[in-house]
Formats: C-alpha cells, structure tokens, sequence
C-alpha cells in the first residue's frame, strides 16, 4: 500500500509538468498584449511599457519565461501579478474560501444524494421514488445560472434567510446557500446513482441471505447494500471534488464570492500568465490528492481491490 | 377432506405413522403468485410437504418447477413481486404464511436457517467471513467472540478457522465458501435448515465431502433438512422423503427408495430414466438403438483402430502467474498429456475444475499455443499451419461450449447465428445457405420458425441445440464439447445427449467431450482421459474405467457420483 501510494505520489512531477506547461503555452498563445490591457484606453510611454515587459519577462521567449516561472515556483516565490500584488498572498485568500465552499457543496451532495438515494432505491417506484426522480430531473435540467438567481431572489432577497451576497468575509454560513445551489446539480446524479446502486444490490444473492440469517432490516441495509452501493457513488463524488476545487465561475460570479473561479477569471481576462499557471499548479495537486484518495477509499470499501500485485 | 385431496401414499402413512408428534413443518395447500409484467403468474399450486423433528426431505425438479419458490416461501424470502396467495406453512404448529417481517426475523437463523445455492455469489464480498459469522450470531442473541466464531466454522469442516475468519470471501474455494455458508446456516442451531442446492456448483469430490459433512452436522443436531435439488440421485441418497414438483405441482411424494424404484407418475419416470446419476450403469445410445447399436458400434472399432484422426503427444501449457513486482513463478496447467482420438468416436475429459481439461480444449481448438508438444490432426501438425491453413482447419473442428446463454450473440437471430459460419467460411450463395440452415434446425430437431427468434426467446435446451447446429453447419468432422451439457437440466441433458449421439452415428462425428461430471461420460463416451492437476492419471476405454479404475483419483472420482451406490431393480435400469 505505502509502495502504491508513492507511485501515485511520483506520477505527480510528469502531470504537473505537462499541464502547466501546457496552460503556459496557452496564456502566452493567447492574442493581445496584457501591458496594454492594463492600461486600459490610456496610452502609458514607451519607456514604461518596455519597464514593465522586462519586469515580467515579457520580452523573453516562451521557454524563458516557463522557466523562470518554474525556478520561481520552486524557490517558492511566485512573484507578483500586473498588479503589483504578491501572487502566493492572493492564492491563500481565495483558495480557503473556495475549500469552504467546495466541502460544504460535496458535504450536502454526499448527504442528502446518498440518503435519498437509499430510500429511492430501497422501494423503487414508490411515491418517494418517482417524486425525488422528477425533482431530480428538473434540477439536472435547469442551468445553474438559472437556479443560482432564482435562488438569490427567492432565499436571499425575498425570504431573507440567507444573504444575498457573500462578499468579502466568507464563512461557512454565508457560503451556504451557494454551497447549495453548487451542490444541486450533482446531489441529482448521486441521488441517481445511489438508486441505481441500491436497487441493484438489494436483490444479491448476498443480501437474500444476510436476511436468512435474521438480520434486521436496518442492519441489512446498512451493512449489506449501502456498503456494496457506495463504491460507484465515492468515484463520481471524488472525481467532483476536483471539479469544485476549480472553483465555480458561474456560482462564485452569481453570489459574489471571492474565491478561485472569480480569481481565475479575472487572471484570464488580463493574460496573467503567472497568476493563471500557479492557480493550475494547485489545482493539479488537489486532483491527484483527491483521486489518490478515492483509491484509498474504494480498497477500504472493497477489499478485492488490492494495489500492490 | 385432507385425505381426500393428498394424492400421494407417504403423506398417509405419516399421518398414520407419526400420532402425536406433531411435524416440524408442514405445508398445505401451499399457492405462490408472482406479479408480472403479463399479469400474475402462479408459480405454486396446492403444495403440500411434510417434514417431521430431524427427518430430511428434498425437493426434487427442474428450474422454473416451484421448488425453490415454496422453500423460501417457508423462510419468508420470497421476491418482492411474490406472494402467498393461499394455503398454510404451519411452523410447528403456527402458521407463518403470512407472519409478519418481525416475526419472520425472530425466526430466521434461530429457527429456520439457510444454506444457499452460490458460494460464489451468496457471502457479501467486503466482508471478512469472520464478520458475517458474527453479525449472524449476534443478531440471534448468540455469544459472539472470535472463540465462538472459529467454534461455528471449524464444525463446518473449515480448517485453522481462527485465521481464516479474518480472510475475506475472495480469498476463499467454492469448497471453502460453502463451508462458511453452511456454518453461518447452522450456526444458531435451527430446527429447520433450508438447502438450495447447497452443492451444484462445486466439484463432484467436493460436493460429496461437503454433503457428508452437513448430514453429520445435522443429525448431531436433530436438525431437520429441507433439501432443494434437480439430482434425484443426489435427494434419493441424502434424504428420508423426496417430493418430486413439476410445473407449480407436487406430482408425487414417497420414501427415496420406494419413490425411486416405483415412481408413479409419468414425470417422476422420466425424471428417474433421465437422471444420469442413476442411469450410469448402462450406456443409454445402446439402449435407444436397441440391438443395432452394437452392430453399429463394433465396425466403426475397427476402422477407428487403423483410423487415429487426432493425436495429442506430450501436451503442456505453462502460464505464468506473477508474484508481485517483476517475480513470476511458471504453472503448468497441462503438464504431459498424451492420448489419441479415434476417428467417429467420442473421448472424454474428465476431471475438476482446474485439472486443466478445459485449457487441453481450447489448444486443440487452436485458441491457446501449447508452450510444448504437438497436436497432430488428421496426420498434420498444428502448429505449423498457415494462416490460411488455420482457417480451413477451423471448418473441420468446431466448438460447443457451456453456457448457452453466454455463447449466442443476443442480437442475432437464430437463422444469422446459425449462417454466419457459412458466411464468413464463403459457402454457397443466399439461397443455399438458408436451405442449409432449415436442414440444420431439422437435424437438431428445432422448428423452422425458430429462423426469425432471439435466444433470449429460447429455453435453455433449444438455445444448446441452436449451438449445436452452429457448430454442424460447416459439415465439421470433429466436435469439441466444453461441458456442452452441464448448463442444462436433466431432462433437457438427456434429450441433447440423445441429439448428439444420433448425429454421430449418423454423420460419423468425432467428440472431444469435456465434463466435470462422469455421468454424463458414462452415457457418451467410448474412451475416457481422467485428468487432476494438469496431469492424465488415468485413461482407457469408458467401460474398462468405470468398472476397474485403477488410480485411487479416479475411484473418488466416481464415488462421488450422487446416488451411484442405489442399486436400481433391473426393471427401472
């Protein structure tokens, strides 16, 4: 096991090498110039342009300024963006925020998806089960834009439970209803696949049997059907975890949160390569974390799973 | 007015026999219902079944005869779509048919116990068997220490129990898993145990170590069985009663032996004719042709004996097996085996799962490389032929496999299934190929308007017979059957055995025959190979193994064969 989770450790450096160079490539392809993007309508002097170049090694070829953007990152010291700020201090402020953010959604995913998913499955084609799978179906169907306003309007605005908007100070109780609305989408694919799961296993052969021994119903559903019907359930929210992480531009823009997805936007939108590799670079490492992790996980559920043969 | 409705003597001579003690269980008038998608079924009509305290009864049938149905039924198992629409299930006395679910689970496991059909697929993969031993005397109010759990499997037969309570079903043999199955069935010491099939799906040597066992087990207990089988030979040699259903019905009800040497209705005898187990005292193509055989077989001895049409010399195939990072450690699943095919004959391979039969098969078949030896077919060495070669050979051997289900293309319907050997073989135009396929669905005596169905509208039975014509339609000379039969009920066993022997006696076909199940082979083959471990222990002609087996392998071999011990009246064999 030690041996399998430092191979995955290892395939980290080809990966990261790869996408960030790969993000890089794509910054420094993109058209337009990003000093006179920060200037605006303002022509700024030639003097000052040719300043600011060289201070962030514009005027340097691609394999140059990938370089020193590597050297840099790993004398941990990222540099400062156009705007003059420490690049490393403004990734520590939005990153907690979007973790908050992200946890809280995968926490209300994980919960509730998985929860109502048992009962769907458990009596398949009940009431429960054809309410939750329409409700489910309308909420895969209606945008996030969409469901993120309605929501703002309705809970925020109207209702008054919730503030509108997060704003500077985020926290766990003012991310919640974005956490919410972010969670949504997928708690109806683990809803859907939980039930999936759960009506499957429910008519094992082992089940059947774990019932002729005397088992209660509540025992058998804990520890003979969830078991076996959370290893679908744990990939999918493993690999989403990563995908929130990335930050929800739509969300994050919508409710005004300071986090990664308004960070990186904002990075695009200037051609800050610096900014935009180094946000990559975390990201990088918080997929190959959480994936090792959903291994880790799916060997405890499922111990035929082994890593080491 | 229960008299008068019991048709069958033993249920009378219970009654008459058994005063004042009352029946562990009994089953009256038992109906079963299933809701379908076309409306309910009835799966069960009027079942009647009695068990007394310690007395072993089987229920005896082919798939789809109710049988499994009524025995979970008495341990309220049924199917969500399933229910008892009539009748009593009197528990010692007390009517469970329509207990409630809390009342069924003070019952089951303390009570009423199970040992279920699959080993494979019946213990929960993600937990260790110590844990699903534990949960089951917990839930029973048992003591339920790591002592109390090796106690439970180390009865069951499981050796060094204490370690293998912390392995997991995967690390487990059928054999082993069965083992824990049954220790979890008997653990809490039922009055009633519940055996569906507790065996069919492990080896012969297996089965009957494991039977012997669970008949010890139960009568140190004063258990009493409810045993489910399709094997009458298997229930007339485990159980006091056998109970024989057919289509929802018990058809008929006696003491094994009685019921075996008598059977009175017309199912009941064709189920005892049929049964291999009991029939493997005579060959039954000689019986179907009646004196012509002989005459039939002794010309084709002695062509065949200047005629060796396949000869396998010193076969072996080694796979390797990896051992963790870059080890590799060799295992020869064929290790030396020589033998020669007679041209119209049939050889048999016998032997267990993993004895390497099934790899010999697919060699022969070109499927695998032999890592060593040869493989001469008619005179030729296969292992230098051209692909072009390979091809034309792969018209003259053809395969039947197991699983009649897995084998077809369900997209295909039968006349395409049937057609495509001629298709992509380039024989003959449209017109001729469909002539071909109609002459082939006579052969094998399918219906014409079999052409437009899909397997999944097929039984079983049809869909091997199906096979069975894939395989005949590029006119091969040589059939390999990998265990073609052991899918298959016996009834339906019969009748494409009978199918396979009449085309051989009438198109000369060569078999390579392989089965687990020396029954079978008793009844087909001419020459039999007996195979353990990769190695051929034994080999000779069918009648010369059977009545004097030299190698002790082959003796448990055949000792293992359920009910071969029952001698039957000259009358019935």
């Amino acid at each position: 096991m030690i041996r399998f989770i430092l191979r995955r450790l290892l395939q980290v450096i080809p990966v990261f090498l790869g996408t960030t160079l790969l993000v890089y490539y794509m910054v420094f392809a993109l058209p337009g110039d990003p000093i006179a993007a920060l200037f605006g309508d303002r022509q700024p002097p030639q003097a000052v342009i040719d300043t600011l170049r060289s201070q962030y090694h514009l005027d340097q070829p691609f394999w140059v300024q990938y370089g020193l953007f590597l050297k840099n990152l790993f004398t941990f010291n990222l540099g400062n963006d156009f705007t003059g700020q420490p690049i490393a201090a403004s990734l520590a402020r939005v990153f907690p925020v979007t973790a908050m953010l992200a946890v809280e959604a995968l926490a209300i995913q994980a919960i509730f998806g998985v929860a109502f998913g048992v009962f769907a499955g458990l009596r398949r084609g009940g009431w429960f089960d054809s309410t939750v799978l329409v409700a489910s179906l309308v909420v895969i169907a209606v945008p996030t834009f969409v469901l993120g306003f309605v929501f703002q309007l309705v809970f925020g605005v109207k209702l008054g439970w919730a503030k509108p908007t997060v704003g500077a100070n985020a926290d766990w109780v003012t991310l919640l209803l974005p956490a919410v609305v972010l969670g949504l989408v997928s708690f109806a694919y683990v809803l859907r696949l939980t039930r999936a799961s759960v009506s499957e296993n429910m008519n094992a052969d082992y089940v059947r049997t774990a019932t002729a021994k005397g088992l209660s119903r509540p025992r058998v559903v804990l520890a003979h059907i969830l078991r076996n019907s959370l290893i679908p359930v744990v990939t999918y929210l493993g690999a989403n975890l990563g995908g929130l992480m990335g930050g929800a531009i739509v969300t994050e823009g919508i409710f005004n949160v300071p986090g990664v997805g308004n960070k990186l936007y904002q990075a695009v939108l200037r051609s800050e390569g610096p900014t935009i590799v180094s946000i990559v670079s975390v990201l990088v490492l918080v997929f190959v974390v959480a994936n090792l992790l959903v291994d880790l996980l799916y060997a405890w559920l499922d111990p035929r799973i082994r890593y080491d043969q | 007015m229960r008299d008068k409705e019991m048709t069958t003597p033993d249920v009378r001579i219970d009654e008459a026999g058994t005063t004042g003690i009352r029946p562990l269980l009994e089953i009256r008038d038992l109906a079963i219902t299933f809701k379908t998608g076309g409306g309910e079924v009835k799966a069960v009509r009027d079942a009647h079944l009695t068990i007394m305290p310690g007395e072993t009864v089987a229920i005896v049938g082919e798939s789809g005869s109710g049988k499994s149905t009524t025995a979970l039924a008495a341990i309220g198992l049924l199917p969500n779509n399933g229910k008892v629409s009539g009748g009593q299930i009197l528990l010692d006395g007390e009517d469970i048919a329509h207990a409630s679910e809390q009342r069924m689970i003070e019952l089951r496991g303390n009570t009423i116990g199970m040992v279920p059909q699959d080993p494979m697929s019946n213990l929960n993969p993600v937990w260790k068997i110590g844990y699903q031993v534990r949960e089951t005397l917990r839930a029973n109010g048992r003591p339920s220490g790591p002592d109390d759990i090796a106690k439970v499997l180390s009865q069951a037969g499981l050796p060094d129990a204490k370690r293998r309570a912390n392995q997991y079903p995967h690390e487990f043999s059928g054999g082993m898993r069965q083992r824990a199955l049954i220790a979890i069935g008997l653990s809490c010491q039922p009055r009633l145990l519940i055996a569906d099939e507790p065996t069919s799906a492990l080896d012969v040597t297996v089965q009957r170590q494991i039977l012997d066992h669970l008949e010890t087990m139960t009568n140190e207990l004063g258990t009493s069985v409810l045993l489910i089988t399709h094997d009458l030979g298997l229930a007339a040699e485990r159980a006091d009663k056998v109970v024989v259903m057919y289509q929802g019905r018990v058809v008929e009800a006696g003491p094994s032996l009685e019921l075996l040497r008598n059977p009175q209705h017309p199912y009941t005898k064709r189920l005892v004719e049929s049964a291999p187990s009991l029939a493997s005292r005579r060959i039954q193509v000689a019986k179907e042709q009646g004196v012509e055989t002989t005459d039939l077989l002794a010309p084709a001895a002695e062509t065949a004996k200047s005629d060796t049409f396949l000869q396998i010399q010193d076969l072996r195939k080694v796979y390797k097996l990896r051992q963790g990072l870059g080890k590799a450690t060799d295992f020869a699943a064929v290790d030396g085996v020589s033998f020669d095919v007679r041209r119209g004959t049939t050889t048999a391979i016998v032997g267990e799962s993993g004895s390497g039969k099934s790899t010999v098969a697919k060699m022969v078949l070109q499927l695998e490389k032999p890592t060593d030896g040869k493989i001469l077919f008619d005179g030729v060495d296969t292992s230098v032929l051209k692909p072009a070669e390979l091809f034309k050979f792969r018209r003259r051997v053809q395969p039947i496999f197991q699983d009649p289900y897995g084998s077809l293309d369900p997209m295909y319907n039968i006349y395409r299934t049937i057609e495509e050997p001629l298709r992509v073989h380039k024989i003959g135009d449209q017109a001729s190929r469909e002539k071909k396929v109609r002459t082939l669905l006579d052969q094998v005596a399918l219906p014409q308007s079999a052409m437009q169905r899909y397997p999944n509208e097929l039984s079983g039975g049809q869909r091997q017979r199906v096979a069975i014509a894939r395989a005949l339609a590029l006119d091969p000379e040589v059939i390999i059957c990998d265990e073609a039969v052991s899918a298959l009920d016996v009834l339906v066993q019969a009748q494409v055995l009978n199918l396979l022997a009449d085309l051989q006696a009438n198109l000369g076909l060569t078999y390579l025959f392989i089965t687990h199940d020396l029954a079978v082979v008793r009844q087909i083959a001419d020459h039999v190979c007996v195979m353990e471990k990769g190695r051929l222990v034994e080999t000779g002609s069918t009648d010369a193994v059977f009545e004097s087996p030299q190698q002790d392998y082959t003796k448990a071999l055949l000792n293992a064969i359920p009910g071969a011990k029952l001698m039957l009246p000259p009358e019935v064999a």
